[in-house]
């Protein structure tokens, strides 16, 4: 037998083979299929010398932040500079039979029920002075689940009792019930509402038109995350009432867009009528006292605060005395909400010149975090720069500080020129 | 067997004897060489905190400072020394105005923020991370206005979960650092001797985290959250809050008089809280 002869008879049973392996397991080797879902390999691209290596997602996340951080400014500019502080939301959880679908695994309430327990977590870290109260839809109606609250724990212990899903959604109903709620509460507070849609109909017993119009006459801000697809009436109740409404195309764009609800959105002056309100700063209980705490009735040593009108012991802050009615805070809970008063400036992209001068040897590297500003075979990489103080920081640096920090590590290291500021006032 | 007792009528200071084994023909044939054995895993940063700005003074793990000179251990302290020698020169360079009256602050909160920077850093380094805290060896008491910067900082570390210990060396009591302890779950001490402050330093904040869970370190007492009025500066129990600056007032007023929003009707127009208002606002007592 020739070679020719003898390949073209191994080739044939090797093809043979694969036909047979085909049929039985639909196309895909046991080995492809853990591959099916996880593509490692997309995640690779090639630099300019013709080497593998992983996308660089730094610059990536950085540009995305960037975006984040000009559209928000954008907004403050156009919009009055003032931000509602004290904040009174509800979060409207759509339980019809659409979120049971399992488009966004494991199912669409799992991740709704996952991503509204972490951004409850981070409202009250961001504004601690709000109240928030969940509504649920199920079966064309609508019921309070938890009333307004400051405390976290309450809201997300009842969230998770509470999670099947059966029957139609009624956007009416919800608005109904919550703009009842709403009217409650003092002038002074901002009105909110945040509605998380997965069903594409609505099942209303009047004319939703009214119930639109009565929102925006009582102010009451509406946003809409819908979970399906775009539907026109939430985008006109949005439009109307000076809300956001948006679409989630996955879990990771869901949980982006309800962490965006968490800082306070820009005020309309008009909507909130000024005022002054009465707080009390309790002092905490002596080490060792006993007595009996009016939010729990247990007897407790120690731990806790003194209401200094009634002098009722509670156990934490913030809250509302429950004899007398007096709103209790600390002072670190008020200054939690000043970076929003006071945010600092974008930093300024620097286009990067020559690191290698020895006048700007000091600036190669970040001012922050001492890391070295080039990047790989001594090319200057991205980095930013404050426009007060100019100092230098890298992209991780910019990040932290405007994300959490809320401080420019530059400008204040730096004395203010004016010394009389100390002893002002 | 029960551990010596202390010898009633000694004095307070202890000395310890070191007894440092150098026989050569152990060193070469052990597996631990004799430069390792001074040396140390644990890293230090060091920033120094000045009047006029802030600056890094020494970085253990830095390469520079790896390479022990002669093998000497002073030539880690000479450095920082040295470094600490031209941040001084420097800082006076900057500005040459005396404060008149009582002695001015330092700037906390420019140091702070560096080092909650360069703490970030660590956290990007990898899985196995050492276990960062910060303190600070204050002296110079709190400065009104960079009350809104520190507690930015506090709030920051109490997310990242960084403890801020304190050892406060000043005359009077520093609020900042009293309410940045608790809030962040460090510790914070003022020593009653100031002699022995190595033997405070290394007893009370030279322990790691873990082994903080059973050693008896002083408990936060007194600590005030008690907030001031903005009219007149004194602590209040219970006050006035503007709904939409968040100033704090002992009595009722109509107007506010940082963001000048009228109190009782719909605002058509007010002014944002400006930057110069920022610096009226206090601290607690």
């Amino acid at each position: 037998m020739t070679n020719s002869e003898r390949k073209r008879l191994n080739g044939e049973a090797e093809e043979e083979e694969e036909d047979e392996d085909d049929n039985l397991n639909g196309g895909l080797e046991a080995w492809e299929r853990s591959y099916a879902d996880d593509r490692s390999w997309e995640a690779l691209q090639e630099d300019e010398s013709g080497f593998l290596r992983p996308i660089d997602n730094s610059a990536f996340y950085h540009a995305q932040y960037r975006r984040r951080l000009r559209d928000r400014s954008l907004v403050a500019t156009t919009a009055r500079i003032q931000k509602g502080l004290i904040r009174y939301l509800y979060i409207v959880i759509d339980l019809s039979r659409a979120a049971a679908e399992m488009d966004f695994r494991p199912s669409r309430m799992a991740v709704v029920a996952k991503q509204v327990e972490a951004f409850v977590r981070e409202f009250f870290d961001q504004n601690p002075l709000s109240q928030i109260g969940l509504v649920t839809v199920k079966d064309g109606v609508a019921n309070c689940l938890t009333d307004l609250g400051g405390s976290p724990e309450s809201h997300i212990k009842a969230l998770m009792g509470k999670l099947g899903c059966s029957g139609d959604s009624s956007l009416q109903n919800a608005l109904d019930l919550v703009q009842g709620l709403l009217s409650q509460i003092p002038s002074y507070g901002h009105r909110e509402v945040l509605i998380l849609y997965s069903a594409l109909s609505t099942c209303d017993p009047g004319d939703i038109m009214e119930t639109i119009q009565k929102c925006k006459e009582s102010k009451i801000r509406c946003s809409v995350i819908g979970l399906s697809a775009e539907m026109f009436i939430c985008k006109h109740l949005c439009q109307d009432t000076g809300g956001s409404y948006s679409v989630a195309l996955d879990e990771s764009h869901f949980k982006e867009l309800i962490m965006e609800h968490a800082p306070p959105p820009p005020a309309i002056a008009e909507f909130a009528i000024a005022n002054l309100i009465k707080m009390g700063f309790p002092q905490r209980a002596g080490e060792g006292s006993i007595s009996i705490c009016s939010c729990h009735k247990e007897v407790k040593v120690g731990v806790g605060y003194t209401c200094p009108r009634c002098k009722a012991r509670v156990c934490e802050l913030p809250t509302d005395c429950r004899i007398c009615g007096l709103q209790l805070v600390s002072s670190p809970h008020l200054a939690r909400s000043y970076h929003h008063l006071f945010p600092i400036a974008p930093f300024d992209e620097v286009t990067p010149l020559c690191l290698n001068d020895p006048r700007n040897r000091s600036r190669s590297t970040c001012f922050g975090c001492q890391q070295s500003l080039l990047s790989s075979g001594n090319k200057p990489g991205l980095y930013v720069a404050c426009p007060k103080c100019k100092k230098h920081f890298c992209l991780e640096c910019d990040i932290y500080i405007h994300e959490s920090l809320h401080n420019c590590p530059g400008c204040e290291s730096l004395r203010h020129s004016n010394p009389i500021v100390a002893n002002e006032g | 067997m029960a551990s010596a007792p202390s010898k009633l009528y000694s004095d307070d200071v202890s000395l310890v004897v070191v007894l440092l084994d150098t026989n050569p023909f152990f060193w070469s044939s052990s597996s631990l060489s004799f430069s390792q054995f001074l040396t140390h895993l644990n890293q230090v940063v060091v920033i120094a905190t000045g009047y006029n700005s802030c600056d890094y003074v020494y970085d253990s793990s830095s390469t520079g400072n790896q390479s022990v000179g002669n093998g000497r251990m002073p030539s880690l302290c000479a450095t920082l020394l040295q470094n600490l020698e031209e941040f001084m020169n420097k800082d006076e360079q900057l500005g040459k105005q005396e404060p008149e009256g009582r002695i001015a602050c330092s700037l906390l909160s420019g140091s702070l923020s560096m080092a909650l920077c360069y703490i970030q850093r660590v956290f990007r380094s990898g899985l196995l991370h050492p276990q960062p805290r910060i303190l600070c060896l204050q002296g110079s008491p709190d400065g009104p206005e960079q009350y809104v910067a520190i507690m930015n900082a506090i709030f920051s570390a109490q997310r990242s979960m960084v403890p801020i210990d304190s050892c406060y060396l000043g005359a009077q009591n520093s609020a900042f650092l009293q309410q940045a302890s608790y809030i962040t779950g460090g510790v914070h001490h003022k020593p009653q001797q100031l002699d022995g402050l190595f033997q405070y330093l290394l007893t009370i904040f030279g322990t790691d985290l873990h082994s903080r869970n059973f050693l008896q370190l002083p408990k936060p007492v007194g600590v005030d959250f008690r907030a001031s009025c903005f009219c007149h500066k004194n602590t209040i129990d219970m006050g006035y809050i503007c709904s939409v600056c968040l100033s704090i007032y002992c009595k009722h007023l109509k107007k506010c008089s940082t963001c000048g929003s009228v109190f009782g009707q719909a605002q058509t127009q007010s002014d944002e809280p400006s930057a110069t208002n920022r610096k009226r606002k206090t601290t607690d007592a």
